[in-house]
């Protein structure tokens, strides 16, 4: 059982040591984006100091230590969520491309006229927008499972929106806005009795819960590389085998045929056949280097220190006056999205900035949350495995400072 | 006063404040000086996009000259309408569009002029100078 030391940890990310307006950096926005150990941007230095040459094409020795690189991502990423095969791991742009690869892609296989999709009213945009473009293309149906006033699914509701033209259920499995955890092995093991494959958006759920595909028996998982502490610009889609076979090709080009004549392509098999193009290859090389970092501390490890920190914050901010924490539910992961009367939530991000201290203001792409709870916005602290209690006082701190100013 | 007097005024008050929090208490302050929108005219149609924050800008004609009247839902956001509009409410249109506003920058303001900032400070500038631009013939 290894131990989980705090120091150690901060230490390893030198972003974390730097001041901003004349204070210490207090970062909160990992929700948005993770900073990065020192291991990863060792890792992109290595990759462009030594590697740099295009993947899966070249007979030449850089080319065939990218691939690699390259390569070894994959079977870390099969690993990381206990996938059956490597094959079942499609390198992608992020989760935003991931989602809709399986939209248009199992869209084009699966999906007609009059045909349902179900998704649920915490969805962030990069789950809602690419099934309604679907819909408008295809003219099938967006069925959407209600949430209560603490944002947590209608599980009831949720079984009762199935017919027999459900095709697909796309959920999050941890709400960006609200911080919900979901009962995903639920909404599956109910789909699955329909038949209905489901996807997970896993993004804000990674880097802080332990996800084993086979366990939960996920049909689709998709999550970003840059929200856990890897570069941008690279993400994975998790498919079935049976699943993306089935799938045509997303995008044409170099990569994903086997053979191209003016007359006929065939394509080029599992996973390359949804990987056209050169792909972010150092972002690609360097996820490896994430994923090997954070099971060095153990993803468990991670989720016991960031729950008790949540915990501890939930309480804390609690206790300010006219503060309405939005997003209660009985099981949630890193993230603290709130209110306070009669203050508006960009008005304390500018005051919270100046002291340093780096949140989210706004809708957090997830508009339809906002007017269900009928607010602007929220203000959202989100946790990472390098935040400490101390942060979170001065947050409070931060805030008391600044609702004096601006109430 | 001309814009460029007004301006200047507004760098030298600015000056007077040491800290950033002293400045921000004197934004918000300003936005209370902020001759508001009518009620009737809070819709779609005077909403400036761009903006976290909800802003409504109205203009008005008299006499040659443009005057506006704003609001906002945040405070600090508020405060910035009401600079703008201290600044260029009650000249001509010709006079808003040929305007370099050079005050924002020398009151440590720029960060909010980028046009990604989310108060929508820039969209509300490019607002002002429309309305001029389509009036300056009437």
């Amino acid at each position: 059982m290894k131990t989980f030391d705090i120091h150690k940890v901060r230490a390893d990310f030198p972003l974390l040591k730097r001041e901003v307006n004349g204070k210490p950096l207090v970062y909160l926005d990992n929700g948005a984006t993770t900073q990065k150990p020192q291991s990863v941007i060792n890792a992109i230095i290595h990759y462009y100091s030594d590697m740099n040459s295009n993947v899966h094409r070249g007979v030449h020795y850089l080319s065939q230590i990218s691939t690699d690189a390259f390569e070894v991502t994959r079977r870390k990423v099969k690993d990381f969520i206990n996938a059956k095969e490597e094959v079942e791991v499609i390198i992608t742009k992020g989760t935003t491309d991931s989602i809709n690869l399986v939209a248009q892609c199992y869209g084009k296989a699966f999906i007609g006229e009059g045909d349902e999709i179900i998704i649920s009213a915490m969805e962030h945009h990069s789950n809602i927008v690419p099934w309604q473009m679907l819909c408008d293309e295809k003219g099938c149906v967006l069925k959407v499972i209600p949430m209560d006033e603490r944002g947590m699914l209608d599980m009831d509701a949720y079984a009762k929106l199935f017919s027999d033209r459900t095709k697909i259920v796309s959920v999050t499995y941890v709400s960006n806005a609200l911080g919900t955890i979901n009962p995903v092995e639920e909404i599956i093991a109910i789909a699955h009795q329909h038949d209905v494959p489901v996807l997970l958006d896993a993004a804000q759920a990674v880097q802080h819960i332990a996800v084993d595909v086979q366990k939960l028996d996920v049909d689709f998982l998709v999550f970003s590389g840059h929200k856990m502490y890897a570069p941008t610009g690279v993400g994975v889609l998790y498919g079935k085998a049976k699943w993306l076979n089935a799938m045509p090709p997303y995008q044409g080009g170099g990569d994903m045929i086997k053979d191209v004549s003016f007359e006929k392509t065939t394509y080029n098999e599992l996973p390359f056949k949804f990987e056209a193009g050169t792909p972010n290859i150092e972002a690609g090389i360097c996820l490896a280097a994430a994923i090997d970092y954070i099971n060095a501390i153990g993803i468990d490890n991670i989720k016991a220190y960031e729950d008790e920190l949540l915990a501890y914050a939930t309480e804390k901010l609690e206790g300010l006056e006219g503060l309405r924490i939005i997003g209660t539910a009985d099981k949630k992961s890193s993230v603290l999205s709130f209110v306070v009367d009669g203050v508006h939530p960009y008005d304390i991000g500018v005051i919270l900035d100046k002291q340093g201290i780096a949140v989210r203001t706004g809708h957090h792409c997830a508009q339809p949350i906002m007017d269900q709870f009928e607010i602007p916005g929220t203000v959202r602290a989100s946790l990472a495995m390098y935040n400490t209690k101390e942060d979170v006082d001065i947050l409070v701190a931060g805030l008391e400072r600044a609702l004096n100013m601006l109430r | 006063m001309t814009i460029n007097e007004i301006q200047d005024e507004l760098i030298d008050d600015f000056a007077f404040y040491g800290d950033w929090m002293e400045k921000y208490e004197y934004i918000i302050q300003l936005g209370k000086e902020l001759p508001l929108i009518d009620e009737a005219h809070k819709q779609e149609q005077y909403i400036i996009k761009g903006c976290q924050s909800k802003v409504w800008l109205y203009p008005e004609l008299n006499e040659g000259k443009l005057y506006f009247s704003a609001d906002s839902d945040a405070v600090i956001t508020k405060g910035l309408v009401s600079l703008m509009v201290k600044v260029l409410s009650g000249h001509s249109p010709k006079e808003i569009l040929d305007t370099d506003l050079y005050f924002i920058d020398q009151i440590g303001l720029k960060e909010h002029l980028s046009p990604t900032r989310a108060n929508g400070l820039l969209s509300m500038v490019k607002q002002m100078k429309l309305y001029a631009l389509a009036l300056q013939n009437k």
